[in-house]
């Protein structure tokens, strides 16, 4: 994985990428999907994920991109940002997204697709110790997710 | 489950069919409704991964109109009917018939949402049951959900489904629009997204 270092990097669905500052990680349309931004502020880098499904190991077969499902997407984000020098104490994490875009009576687990994966993304990164410094969880609104150095913003 | 690389020009052939036969169906309800005369496109089955599903309807920051609903029953998946915002705003001003109808006017657009529910309801229900004539498999539409948002926002809850086991979704697309490409003429698409399981089902109920 190459390091970007200008201009607004574009993490499409059930993706991830990492950039250095000034960069901005830029993610659109996150629904019930999770948008999760772990970074090192000192060594000023970050990767972001856009996770659509909580767990990898449901699927009968083995996963053919990692970066869907918040277990091993997280996985790879954390040994991603390490292998490019970030400190693993360094680290901390913010997120959004998660929406439940529909109301459905429905028993089905899928339609409460949104909260199972913030649940699956907390998890994973309490069992890294990763400290969680923003957390938004939009109810029923789609939202863009923006990560520049610093801080994190949605519109 | 049906793997993508099994899929024969027959199988899509079929799922033509399933598009023709139930757009068709509900290019009929809508012409009834709006008292004009309705062209439908010729379907399109797409085999199309999760990023270029969004760029089907303008990109996944896109803001669109949809109606959507669950299928459930012997082949389940998720229908939506996809409108831009100005197309669902003249849509509800003719069904209401109140041209001061405004999409984005939270204190007064409940009606006109309502009659935009109503009428992707009515339309995807005529789309199914037509779907379900054809192939004999029971459809049972959910309530249709109402939502104004980005595409990849709302199109992704459909794909929830097939994600688990797949990177790409086979989608039935197709459009219908108002006859005459003028200004503020009505212009829909249907997306159905059977869920990986249904596509035997499917096959099998036809013969194939």
């Amino acid at each position: 994985m190459t390091l970007t270092t200008t201009s607004i990097v574009k993490v499409g669905i059930a993706d991830m990428q990492l950039a250095t500052s000034p960069a901005i990680l830029k993610t659109a349309g996150l629904g019930s999907c999770v948008g999760v931004v772990v970074y090192d502020l000192a060594r000023k880098i970050a990767g972001l994920a856009h996770i659509m499904l909580p767990d990898s190991t449901a699927s009968s077969k083995p996963p053919t991109n990692l970066y869907k499902y918040a277990d091993t997407s997280i996985d790879q984000l954390v040994k991603t940002l390490l292998k490019q020098g970030a400190e693993k104490k360094a680290l901390e994490a913010k997120l959004a997204g998660g929406a439940q875009m529909f109301s459905f009576r429905s028993s089905n687990q899928m339609l409460r697709i949104g909260d199972r994966n913030v649940e699956a993304v907390i998890a994973k990164l309490q069992q890294y110790q990763i400290p969680i410094r923003l957390k938004m969880s939009v109810v029923i609104k789609g939202v863009r997710f923006f990560f520049i150095s610093k801080q994190a913003y949605w519109r | 489950m049906v793997n993508m690389e099994d899929l024969t020009d027959q199988h899509f052939d079929i799922l033509k069919e399933i598009g023709n036969i139930g757009a068709g169906n509900a290019a009929t309800a809508l012409s009834a409704m709006v008292n004009k005369k309705i062209d439908m496109k010729v379907p399109a089955i797409k085999v199309v991964g999760f990023n270029e599903l969004m760029e089907e309807v303008g990109g996944p920051e896109e803001e669109i109109v949809s109606v959507f609903l669950r299928i459930e029953g012997q082949a389940p998946g998720s229908m939506f009917f996809v409108l831009s915002p100005n197309e669902a705003e003249s849509l509800a001003q003719q069904v209401i018939g109140d041209t001061n109808f405004r999409l984005h006017d939270h204190a007064s657009n409940e009606f006109g949402l309502s009659a935009i529910q109503e009428v992707g309801n009515i339309l995807s229900g005529s789309y199914l049951s037509a779907l379900s004539d054809f192939t004999s498999i029971t459809m049972q539409p959910s309530v249709p959900n109402v939502t104004i948002d980005m595409a990849a926002a709302i199109l992704m809850q459909g794909l929830v489904e097939v994600s688990q086991e797949s990177d790409y979704a086979i989608v039935i697309d197709t459009t219908i629009e108002e006859e005459g490409t003028s200004a503020g003429a009505t212009k829909g698409h249907f997306f159905l997204l059977p869920d990986p399981g249904s596509f035997s089902q499917i096959f099998q109920a036809i013969g194939v």
